[in-house]
């Protein structure tokens, strides 16, 4: 099983994207899809230096879910201070200590502060433990870092068990 | 009703590519001309399956999605030019 | 139904246009550069979802079955907009581009830049 599918996930993503592109279930495509879903991963299976396991898989999709909502409710609020006086806004600098290690999850954290609005990660510190974000108007700092950590990384943490 | 929203749809992503362009020629410094550029093809790709649905087809959606991933590499690239004075290491 | 899927399309492709719009508006106002990389990699992002949820529905309502791949260039979207951003953020700490008067922790841009623990950390 190790041997044929050294990267499981990626197998079933190409799997998917491949059908998803042709927008087909035929035969053909089916063989075609296993053929790459097998074929890539074992050309790159000398690349992958980190290889991560996802521990509660439903804490991962209400996690999507979760992020999905913010990006939209959120949105709303930031297309308010868009259009409002620019001066009004105090703009800011953060650094985050981080407690999730491992590349794939600061990733994932780096994305979703990226994608919520107010806040964009700009820089993770060379020994991975500070994140650094700029944030559109911040009032609080101690509050708004212990936010991102009780929202976003306390969920990452559990889902991938680091 | 769906005619008039996907025109009104058509002109603000127009009215966005063309506040972009102007940010592209005002950008004090060059990643702000970087992240006009990015905006703008972004924009581009919702201009093209606006109007392919206007027109009534899907045929354009592959030169969206080759829009997508080109003009994401094209982004990293000039970072990473701007970043070390190389795009390969 | 029919005029159901018409509203719920036509509601879609207008919130995509206005935050499409917001996000070169914000894009040309905000004073300096690291806010201006706020709006569009959200709202744009939104925006841009918002369009092609819409091409989806009314594509696979025009043709009577699913058509599921504008949801390919969605997720590419959302996946690509934070890494293009934070590449940009790196670019602007590395040349040392202005950062507007009166930001809080200015001197966390120097730290950042050569990727250092923030000074307060020691």
């Amino acid at each position: 099983m190790h041997i044929l599918f050294p990267m499981p996930w990626q197998s079933i993503v190409l799997f998917t994207v491949w059908l998803l592109l042709n927008e087909s279930i035929a035969p053909g495509h089916l063989v075609l899809a296993a053929f790459l879903a097998i074929g890539i991963p074992q050309l790159l299976r000398g690349t992958q230096d980190h290889p991560f396991r996802i521990q509660k898989p439903m804490l991962a999709v209400m996690y999507a879910l979760k992020v999905l909502g913010d990006i939209v409710s959120a949105n709303f609020e930031v297309a308010v201070q868009v259009l409002g006086p620019s001066k009004r806004l105090q703009p800011g600098f953060l650094a985050i200590p981080l407690d999730i290690t491992g590349d794939f999850p600061i990733t994932l954290l780096a994305s979703t502060i990226s994608l919520t609005p107010g806040t964009v990660s700009a820089e993770v510190s060379s020994d991975q433990k500070w994140l650094y974000v700029h944030a559109l108007h911040l009032v609080d700092e101690t509050a708004s870092i212990r936010e991102i950590k009780k929202r976003y990384e306390q969920p990452l943490k559990e889902i991938f068990g680091c | 009703m769906l005619m008039i929203c996907l025109i009104a749809a058509t002109a603000m992503v127009i009215i966005a590519m063309t506040l972009n362009l102007i940010t592209m020629f005002v950008g004090p410094d060059q990643p702000d001309r970087i992240l006009a550029l990015d905006t703008m093809y972004i924009n581009s790709i919702a201009l093209i399956l606006l109007f392919g649905l206007i027109m009534g087809t899907s045929l354009y959606f592959e030169a969206a999605l080759l829009i997508a991933m080109l003009g994401f590499v094209s982004t990293a690239a000039l970072c990473k030019y701007l970043l070390r004075g190389d795009i390969i290491e | 139904m029919d005029f159901f899927i018409e509203l719920v399309v036509s509601a879609l492709l207008l919130m995509g246009g206005i935050f499409v719009l917001l996000g070169s508006i914000g894009l040309l106002k905000m004073p300096d550069f690291y806010m201006r990389l706020h709006t569009p990699t959200k709202a744009t992002t939104l925006g841009m979802g918002a369009i092609l949820v819409a091409c989806m529905l009314l594509t696979s309502y025009r043709s009577g079955g699913v058509s599921a791949h504008e949801l390919l260039i969605t997720i590419f979207l959302f996946i690509t907009a934070p890494v293009s951003a934070m590449m940009l953020a790196k670019t602007a700490l590395h040349l040392k581009v202005k950062i507007k008067k009166g930001s809080r922790n200015r001197d966390l841009a120097e730290t950042a830049k050569h990727r250092e623990p923030p000074s307060h950390a020691e």
